[in-house]
């Protein structure tokens, strides 16, 4: 089998693997980081996006030996293991940006990605038009519009900019 | 997903030499519109050569009159490229209605030509500007290159290297987006070069993208929205499907072409 070695939340990983797998599969059953969901697996619903290198992808729609070499971040690093949540989880913890929470972790890359892309101050529009790419049956959104502009707001602070590397 | 061998070139040179060397093997680059197709097994290659690691496929540059796109370069790298934003503004705009911003990160251009999906936006931009499509092999216009859906003049062994786009200041695309998956229900890309004009329309044809010869005449006559006042599409030929009926295509067409003049005259030169 292939060899892939990654930088997965700034960990250096190395494992052999079939091919076919995907980096949301490698990411879940080879790493267990199971923060990382599949909501659909047909590329629409966003609740596998992850950072690569820096940028919001969805990790079903990427083999993972397609990205060797690579740098990942998923939900669990963006903030260190027992320290506070990161400015973004911590808007959507306040501002009732969740339900059951399946598409949370990638509805918190995407902003996070966003705050990186489009800065700090955005208005309900934009956000709106940015989330295109995941989907939520719970909230409604609204809720989730109101996290993400607060939680662009606190990114401004300083602490978490860099988590998206 | 069936099972395959994975490869990686680094050079050009490579991948055609794994093309050839591996029998029913198919190029990987996003992988956006790839990788869904073989997790519906509608698509089974015995290898994948992932081009996306190759410098030859990647970058933006002016090129005399006009600019050069490597393949390789994806949707947010045109929607962000200054070379473009500045000399075709109309191409540079496409992108931001494909997909979604991780879409955008991963899927490229040339996978998006090289697909010709009968719905897809670059085919129309690439139509509609008269590009010319660079291989491993040959220079094809945009005039041959697209015959049908998803069918192109590649062979087998042929990868896209680069897309040349003549400069046009004067170019707009005005998109109906289907509202479920984003793509083009109709999409227009419509351009002026000195006496050139060209119309091309996705989306809406059963046989993928076409000109309009029509509102290119009454257009190079005067550009300007009010040259098509009383023309129409025929909806003969158009696609049939659960989303629309080809009456109401060929009524999108003149709408958005429509659209299209306007914006791109509202450019400053
Ligand atoms: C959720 C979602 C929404 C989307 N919405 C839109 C949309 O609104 N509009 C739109 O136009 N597209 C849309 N797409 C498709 C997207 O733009 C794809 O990225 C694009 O069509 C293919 O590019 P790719 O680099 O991903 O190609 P791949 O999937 O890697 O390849 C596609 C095909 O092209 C071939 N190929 C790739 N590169 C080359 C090359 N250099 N030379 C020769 N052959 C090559 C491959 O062998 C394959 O057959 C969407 C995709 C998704 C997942
Ligand atoms: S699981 Fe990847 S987009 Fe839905
Ligand atoms: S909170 Fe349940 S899917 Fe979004």
């Amino acid at each position: 089998m292939p060899t892939v070695s990654l930088t997965v939340n700034g960990k250096a990983v190395t494992a052999d693997v079939d091919p076919r797998t995907l980096l949301v599969q490698f990411l879940r059953e080879h790493l267990r980081l199971t923060g990382t969901h599949v909501g659909c697996d047909t590329s629409q619903c966003g609740a596998c996006v992850v950072h690569l290198d820096g940028k919001a992808v969805k990790s079903c729609t990427t083999l993972v030996l397609s990205i060797n070499g690579s740098s990942v971040t998923t939900i669990e690093g963006l903030a260190d293991a027992n320290g506070p949540l990161h400015p973004m989880q911590e808007a959507f913890r306040q501002n009732h940006g969740l339900q059951c929470g399946y598409c949370t972790p990638g509805m918190i890359m995407a902003a996070v990605d966003m705050v990186n892309r489009k800065g700090n101050d955005l208005d309900d529009h934009t956000i709106r038009k940015e989330l295109d790419g995941n989907l939520c049956r719970c909230t409604g959104y609204h809720n989730i519009v109101k996290s993400i502009a607060a939680g662009a707001r606190a990114m401004a602070g300083g602490a978490g900019q860099q988590a998206a590397e | 997903m069936y099972n395959f061998t994975f490869h990686q070139p680094t050079t050009l040179r490579q991948a055609v030499n794994l093309l050839a060397k591996n029998e029913d093997a198919k190029l990987l680059a996003g992988g956006h519109s790839l990788l869904p197709v073989m997790k519906q097994r509608l698509a089974s290659p015995a290898a994948i050569i992932d081009i996306s690691r190759i410098p030859e496929l990647s970058g933006v540059e002016l090129k005399g009159r006009s600019v050069v796109v490597g393949a390789g370069t994806t949707h947010s790298e045109v929607a962000n490229s200054q070379v473009l934003k500045d000399s075709i503004p109309g191409l540079a705009e496409v992108p931001a209605s494909i997909g979604d911003p991780h879409v955008r990160h991963r899927g490229t251009i040339g996978g998006s030509i090289a697909n010709n999906d009968p719905n897809a936006d670059y085919p129309a931009a690439a139509l509609g500007l008269g590009a010319t499509i660079i291989t491993n092999k040959r220079r094809i216009a945009a005039d041959d290159f697209f015959q049908g859906m998803f069918t192109t003049a590649l062979e087998p062994n042929e990868i896209i290297t680069k897309m040349q786009f003549p400069i046009a200041k004067k170019c707009a695309y005005q998109k109906f987006k289907h509202p479920a998956s984003g793509f083009a229900l109709v999409g227009v890309f419509v351009s002026k070069r000195g006496s050139d004009v060209r119309v091309a329309v996705t989306g809406a044809g059963a046989n993928g993208v076409f000109r309009v010869p029509e509102f290119e005449a009454a257009l190079k006559k005067r550009f300007n929205a009010k040259s098509l006042d009383g023309l129409s599409v025929s909806a003969d030929g158009m696609n049939n499907d659960i989303h629309a009926g080809p009456e109401y295509r060929a009524h999108l067409v003149g709408v958005l072409a429509r659209r299209a003049v306007a914006d791109a005259n509202a450019r400053k030169d």
